[in-house]
């Protein structure tokens, strides 16, 4: 792959790699500071009329910086039954599968990290890999609380993949594409009924799948209302109940990066991407310019994700296996017949 | 009025009628309340016919009380008291009067239902012996006495014949002696004695209104 | 439930520490077979209100039997009650109930006029009333958003204590204290009500009732929330009356009995128009849905009693150093927590001779071992919610 951005010319392989994974690391924990501050410590705060954080920096701003200094600070603390091993290697699987989900989002025309035909395939292929991360640490954790809390989130997770990527699915047969890249393209570029104002946002005609998406991505961050594995109430904290310290700030960072992460990917197949209905896609101008509008986007839908999560109380297991089950799948199965014959229709 | 005075006595009339002999005595306080003391062997036959019976199907409470005054007295004798021979302590008289309907032994257990259609409440009450402080358990007629039951096991030491299972519910297992008995001692005052009645400065402007003792 | 344990070296004593608490947890009497799992909720844990310990028994997701523990806060109040005079024992029994307390102490007052045959005038009755009351919408609507967060709501408990902070505001302008009022005397009350206290209340009823319609939306109308209320531990009303349930929980179950209305001394709510709210039902949504209706009526209560507070003297002549009667009485209020009463023995002397304190929570827990079999994990903490107790009313 040699294409890079146009403004650096031709770099050595090396350079090109350090700049991905600077930029890499940048997106990821920059939007999950952001998430984290706009959303847990300001918009929980506003919602149950109160302020949050305001003493550290103007309106608590540096709080996050603060609380990431705490917990460096903290005693590595390891369960006296607990495997090693496996208890230090759970939250670092958690951030390594969002890590490479970053990296087939694509922020601008000539701005993307890895340009490939698979795109969404490996999105949704790599994103299970928290699953294992999870059962990790409620294994390794040698208490019965963890224990219980990591096979529930096992059987939520694995139950909500499946309408994550069947909704997925009908995007893919609109557009044409797997390629992250292609998919922007087709919604910056297409129509609706012949008028080309604002593209064709895949989330007019694919609605039905960005509720399923949204319901679905909900579960896999294991957000209330499908929260039973954290389940504050009555499993403290669920699989991360013996983290303390710098491991547990990986899985909340990691919980937070995910949420903006999937957030991303919704954005790109269901609201354009990085595109703005006005401007040419293939600007050079968007390069600069897709950046900042796939954090106004991840900051839109994470609004809606954590604001059902601060209002609904959580479903019990049952009740959540029977939804994704018998409700979310039927659905996505009739979502992509119905996009089928729509699109040999027209 | 008379119609809750005719209800209670009533009631006593009937458990006459049904307990016979197993009924020793009884007291009505018009429209306020009744107790019934009944002999051991009738307990359980009591709570039966209570719940069966006379519809008292709502079960309030089991306890014990033990008559003999505390040979500590009131652990309100400050050191001086006490230095001095002025002590309640010392001058405690230690016969063991019994309450409302009577009874014979240091030990009862008492019990509480309640008829919540007609509003009643009946106090039934039962002599344990000294040597055998054992008594049917009310378990199988209301499964609500369970807890209140290993409750008394545990503050008094009696035991319920029956009972599912008796083992401390409130104090740890090693827990030694029972501790509402009236010889076993209030720790705390042992640990530090009471200081006697102390003068509280009044405030300014207030004048001898309180009621009660004054503060520690 | 293990312990974290620094790999440094532990100093003797924690190491002393750390033994004496695994050979505590083992000494604790459990009558439970180990197998299946064996999962120990509390006694810290999020979801029991205060140090109550669940062994649960579990078969996978399911409880096969459960053992409450309790003791943790047992303080010993039937024994301290014997050393103290009748002021002081007031004192102690307002930390019973400590989110509703000054109806603690209204039975307990009650019994000991009763024993003195001397009644409140009725300006004191009825500020009695009005502060019992009060101190029910106080405990409940801490129960309202509590039973969201337990079921995993996580914002009505944050409006449920700012709304609270109201009464809570006119409980301490007009006794002194938030939490621990200690302002009922035997013959009355200990002060008059400050000025502006009345129209205060007024619109601070009005506040709490558009509390309690917010939270009919928020969390009785959330399909969620009902999709984990409804038909999860359901008690039959003869088995609540069995156990000796009381309060909401039984009158969740159809059971129509209210102390209030039907053994009313001492207290003034007849003098009102109210209603008694049933739910047929008997599952965990019935049990909240009669609380919501109870704070409501509640208010309403209060507004009319506000409006016809007799003048005259709050306190009956009653002697400087109190000894009560020799005799036995036995009064039962509806506190906000079920049925509590107070049985008192006295000897004629400054002190009680026996006083049994029978209170709601310990009673109203006493159906789990019977209630949580074959329920969910998350079952378990929905119906302990649901029965609402607070530690302080099992323990005493």
């Amino acid at each position: 792959m040699s294409a890079s951005l146009n403004i650096l010319g031709e770099l050595s392989y090396w350079q090109q790699t350090g700049i991905r994974v600077g930029a890499g690391l940048a997106a990821v924990l920059l939007i999950a500071g952001t998430l984290v501050y706009l959303h847990l410590f300001k918009l929980v705060s506003f919602m149950q009329s109160r302020l949050g954080p305001m003493e550290a920096g103007p309106f608590g701003s540096l709080q996050l910086l603060a609380e990431v200094g705490k917990f460096l600070q903290k005693e590595d603390i390891f369960p006296r039954k607990a495997d090693r091993f496996v208890f230090a290697a759970a939250p670092f699987v958690v951030l390594m599968s969002t890590f490479l989900l970053v990296v087939v989002v694509p922020g601008g025309p000539d701005a993307w990290f890895i340009d490939t035909e698979l795109g969404i395939y490996l999105a949704m292929a790599v994103s299970s890999v928290s699953v294992i991360g999870i059962l990790m640490a409620g294994w390794g954790s040698a208490s019965k609380y963890s224990m219980l809390g990591g096979l529930r989130a096992t059987g939520q997770l694995i139950a909500y993949e499946l309408p994550l990527i069947l909704a997925v699915i009908g995007v893919v047969i609109q557009a044409g594409t797997m390629n992250m890249q292609g998919i922007v393209f087709a919604q910056a570029e297409g129509s609706i009924f012949g008028w080309g104002g604002i593209g064709n946002p895949y989330i007019l005609t694919q609605g039905v799948a960005f509720l399923i998406f949204m319901v679905a991505m909900q579960a896999e961050l294991t957000q209330a209302p499908f929260d039973m594995p954290i389940a504050e109430s009555e499993l403290v904290s669920g699989y991360m109940t013996e983290y303390s310290g710098m491991r547990f700030l990986l899985f909340f960072i990691g919980e937070f990066a995910t949420a903006g992460v999937f957030s991303a990917i919704a954005a790109v197949l269901f609201l354009g991407g990085w595109s703005v209905p006005g401007i040419d896609p293939n600007d050079n101008i968007m390069n600069v310019l897709g950046p900042v509008v796939m954090l106004v986007k991840i900051v839109g839908l994470t609004f809606v994700v954590f604001w059902a999560r601060f209002t609904f109380p959580r479903f019990r297991e049952d009740q959540l296996q029977r939804l994704a089950w018998k409700v979310l799948i039927p659905l996505a199965l009739a979502n992509i017949v119905v996009t089928g014959i729509l699109k040999v229709a027209f | 009025m008379p119609d809750t005075d005719l209800a209670r006595n009533e009631l006593v009339a009937r458990f006459a009628a049904h307990l016979g002999d197993g009924l020793l005595e009884s007291h009505v306080e018009p429209d306020v309340d009744v107790w019934l003391r009944v002999s051991r062997e009738s307990w359980r036959e009591a709570a039966e016919f209570a719940k069966n019976g006379l519809g008292f199907a709502y079960f309030s409470f089991l306890s014990g009380i033990d008559w003999m005054p505390s040979p500590f007295g009131r652990e309100m004798d400050s050191q001086i008291d006490i230095a001095l021979g002025n002590d309640e302590a010392s001058k405690i008289d230690q016969t063991i009067v019994q309450g409302i309907a009577g009874g014979e032994t240091r030990f009862q257990a008492f019990a509480r239902v309640n008829d919540i259609v007609n509003g009643l409440g009946i106090t039934l009450k039962v002599d344990l012996p000294d040597d055998d402080l054992s008594v049917d358990s009310w378990v199988p007629v209301y499964p609500g006495a369970n807890w209140h039951e290993r409750e008394a096991w545990e503050m008094y030491g009696f035991s319920f014949n029956d009972h599912p299972g008796l083992r401390a519910l409130y104090l740890p297992s090693d827990f030694e002696g029972h501790p509402l008995r009236k010889d076993y001692p209030l720790l705390a005052r042992r640990m530090k004695p009471w200081p006697g009645i102390v003068d509280v400065e009044q405030m300014p402007g207030e004048d001898d209104n309180e009621d009660g003792a004054s503060s520690e | 439930m293990e312990r974290a344990v620094s790999d440094a070296a532990l100093s003797n004593r924690e190491q002393l520490s750390y033994i004496a608490a695994q050979a505590a947890d083992a000494r604790v009497n459990v009558e439970l077979e180990t197998e299946g799992m064996t999962l120990n909720i509390g006694p810290q844990h999020p979801a029991t209100h205060g140090t109550l310990r669940i062994i649960a028994k579990l078969d996978g997701e399911q409880v096969v039997a459960v053992d409450p523990v309790m003791g943790y806060m047992h303080r010993g109040y039937e024994k301290l009650a014997e050393v103290r005079t009748y002021p002081q024992v007031t004192t102690l029994i307002n930390r019973i109930d400590w989110v509703g307390s000054f109806a603690n102490e209204v039975p307990f007052i009650l019994t000991a006029e009763r024993l003195m045959e001397v009644e409140a005038p009725p300006r004191a009755q009825w500020i009695r009333t009005i502060l019992f009351e009060m101190s029910r919408i106080a405990n409940i609507t801490l129960f309202l958003g509590d039973m969201g967060l337990q079921v995993g709501a996580v914002t009505p408990a944050f409006f449920a204590f700012r709304d609270r902070e109201h009464v809570l505001n006119l409980i301490e302008s007009a006794t002194g204290g938030r939490f621990h009022p200690n302002f009922d005397r035997i013959g009355g009350i200990k002060d008059d009500l400050p000025a502006g206290w009345i129209t205060e209340t007024r619109r601070v009823m009005k506040k709490m009732r558009k509390y309690c319609d917010e939270i009919e939306i928020l969390v009785e109308g959330n399909e969620i929330f009902q999709a984990r209320t409804r038909g999860i531990g359901v008690i039959p009303a003869n088995i609540g009356l069995s156990y000796g349930l009381s309060g909401a929980n039984i009158r969740g179950s159809g059971v129509d009995w209210d102390v209030r209305r039907d053994n009313p001394c001492g207290m003034v709510h007849n003098e009102t128009d109210w209603k008694v709210w049933t739910h047929p039902d008997g599952d965990s949504f019935a049990r909240f849905w009669v609380r919501l209706q109870e704070t409501r009526e509640s208010t309403r209560i209060i507004d009319q009693l506000l409006d016809n507070i007799p003048s005259g003297p709050i306190m009956a002549k009653v002697p400087r150093i109190i000894k009560v009667p020799a005799g036995e009485a036995y009064v039962e209020t509806e506190n906000p927590l079920g049925v509590m009463g107070y049985y008192v023995i006295s000897k004629g002397e400054l002190v009680p001779y026996r006083v049994k304190i029978r209170s709601a929570s310990f009673n109203n827990i006493s159906i789990t071992p019977w209630l949580l079999k074959g329920v969910y994990v998350p079952d378990i903490i929905t119906i302990l919610a649901s029965l609402y107790f607070i530690l302080g009313d099992i323990d005493r």
